[in-house]
């Protein structure tokens, strides 16, 4: 297992006790929940549109300090992308999570998220990482 | 008295590993000398039970009824053909769900249970009430965490047909007056399903003596390697049942369009069995017996009042079981205040301390209890204090990492 503190490091911490995302999102264009049984983590997730750019994104919900510190850090790496952008770095993510990707250069791309990479090393926690991403995917 | 110590060193897995193994709910370790009589049964007596006509298969067919014979005189079943193997406790449930309630349950009658209930004892019975048009009625605990008389009292009625409990709860440690319930519901004409998976490991069962009309229990959470299950019945309600699963050795005759089916117990156990693992079901009640149920219920009792102390120092931490010492066993569920669970098992992990956290399979129960989950210690006779102490160290840890961001 990886080193604990590479985990639970300050940035995810502070993401997952105190985060200025978790909120409600007046008039979005999309909302979507996510669940993971195996935590009883539970999000929504939601988007205000501006055309092809996603000009806000914000969420409510519960769970352990991984799901929530994930979902928190992507809404701040997504905000001001345009779809495409967003999705391809939807992609690189669980790409390195699952371990698919160790590319740095392409990792470079997912700003403060790299702070999850060791979660790649903590199966069971595998799951929590990615619901935020997962949840997402359906929605661009 | 043997100390925990002295037992730890027959179980290599925590010797090596030093771990705190605080998840023996879930599934216990195993002493070698159960891996050995495993070991001895494939290097000396190992064959298809029943089907050869040769020595070696006569020997596992001799070993298996042996197995049977010792799981019978562990409960005191009163005919050794009541124990039916199965694969676990959960098998054991379905069958009694498929076998008696879908073929007895009528409609608008009622099946009661309790909240505290394992999702095997009670996703079957869903199943049953749904299929037949019948009720699922629930007993609900009280502030202790335990059911009061009134309310099994109340639940249990002239409606119902089955009343299916578990003895102990595996996310409360509450022990349920299990005698006190058959009673009830044989007053009123109901049978009683008793899941004894979380007590049969720390309590000496007598099946007569609490008049539970089936009792189940899965060998994995009591020493015994995984894949082998016990289920008790009535000789005289099983022998009325249909077969549960269907295959080799179920049957007396089968024609092209007609079967009829063998005798207890071989009418439930379809198929070439588990006889390792019903051998070291018996060499586990054999380890069982040689210490004794009064030592282990003593030094179970001392570890477990320890952890509560220890506990009850933190002060933030929750915990969730009845102040009636008497009535709680093995199990501890607690939370730190601001600490997911799952964040907590990881940190305790990498502390080498194993706990389960989530819903341990009853989600009712957590969502009555309005939590999002427990974190759950479970402790066995191989646990000591250290062990308890390292779940203390880590328990500071975990809070210490979590308070500084609580702004
Ligand atoms: C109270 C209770 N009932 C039933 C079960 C199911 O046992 P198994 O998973 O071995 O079938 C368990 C354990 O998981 C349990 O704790
Ligand atoms: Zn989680």
């Amino acid at each position: 297992m990886s080193d604990l503190n590479d985990v639970y490091n300050d940035l995810i911490m502070e993401h997952s006790m105190n985060s200025y995302n978790k909120r409600k999102i007046e008039n979005a264009d999309k909302t979507e929940k996510g669940h993971n049984p195996s935590c009883g983590d539970e999000i929504e997730l939601q988007l205000k549109m501006d055309g092809n750019i996603i000009e806000d994104i914000a969420f409510t919900g519960q769970g352990c300090a991984i799901s929530q510190s994930s979902t928190s850090i992507m809404s701040d790496v997504l905000r001001g992308k345009t779809i495409q952008e967003a999705k391809e770095i939807v992609k690189t993510f669980i790409d390195m999570i699952k371990r698919e990707t160790t590319d740095e250069k392409q990792l470079e791309k997912l700003e403060d998220a790299i702070a999850f990479k060791n979660i790649a090393y903590m199966p069971a926690r595998v799951k929590c990482a990615l619901l935020a991403w997962h949840t997402i995917e359906k929605m661009l | 008295m043997i100390s925990a110590e002295e037992i730890k060193k027959d179980f290599l897995i925590l010797k090596d590993n030093n771990i705190a193994y605080l998840d023996s709910g879930a599934t216990s370790q195993k002493p070698k000398q159960v891996l050995e009589a495993v070991e001895k049964y494939y290097n000396t007596a190992n064959a298809n039970p029943y089907r050869g006509t040769y020595k070696l298969s006569e020997s596992a067919t001799q070993e298996y009824g042996r197995a049977r014979e010792v799981v019978a005189k562990f409960i005191n079943a009163k005919y050794s053909e009541e124990v039916i193997f199965t694969k676990n406790a959960s098998e054991a449930l379905n069958l009694i769900a498929y076998s008696y309630g879908l073929e007895n349950i009528k409609k608008d009658d009622e099946i009661v249970i309790s909240i505290m209930e394992h999702h095997s004892n009670l996703v079957p019975w869903q199943k049953v009430v749904k299929q037949n048009g019948a009720k699922l009625k629930y007993m609900y605990i009280n502030k202790n965490y335990e059911l009061d008389l009134e309310e099994i009292k109340s639940k249990i009625t002239k409606n119902t047909k089955i009343v299916a409990i578990t003895h102990v709860s595996n996310v409360l440690g509450t022990i349920n007056p299990i005698k006190e319930i058959a009673k009830i519901a044989h007053q009123n004409g109901a049978i009683v399903v008793a899941d004894c998976a979380q007590s049969v490991p720390h309590m000496k069962i007598d099946v007569q003596d609490i008049d539970a009309d089936f009792v189940v229990f899965s060998g994995h959470k009591m020493l015994a390697p995984l894949g082998i299950g016990v289920l008790y019945g009535k000789k005289q309600l099983l022998e009325n049942m249909v077969p549960f699963i269907m295959g080799g050795d179920m049957i007396e005759y089968v024609y092209e369009q007609e079967t009829t089916f063998a005798e207890l117990p071989h009418k439930f156990e379809a198929g070439t069995q588990n006889v390792g693992g019903a051998i070291g079901l018996a060499s586990a009640i054999k380890y069982l017996e040689n210490i004794g149920f009064d030592t282990i219920h003593k030094l179970e009792q001392e570890i477990v009042e320890y952890a509560k102390q220890e506990l009850s120092k933190l002060e933030y931490v929750e915990t969730y079981y009845t102040p009636n010492k008497e009535n709680h066993c093995s199990v501890i569920s607690f939370n730190i205040k601001g600490v997911h669970p799952h964040d907590l098992a990881t940190i305790l992990d990498s502390c080498n301390v194993a706990i389960r956290a989530g819903d341990h399979c009853a989600q009712p129960l957590i969502r009555y209890m309005n939590i999002p989950a427990t974190c759950r210690a479970t402790f066995y006779i191989y646990n000591t204090k250290q062990d308890v102490d390292k779940l203390v160290q880590g328990l500071q840890k975990a809070y210490n990492m979590f308070s500084k961001f609580i702004h």
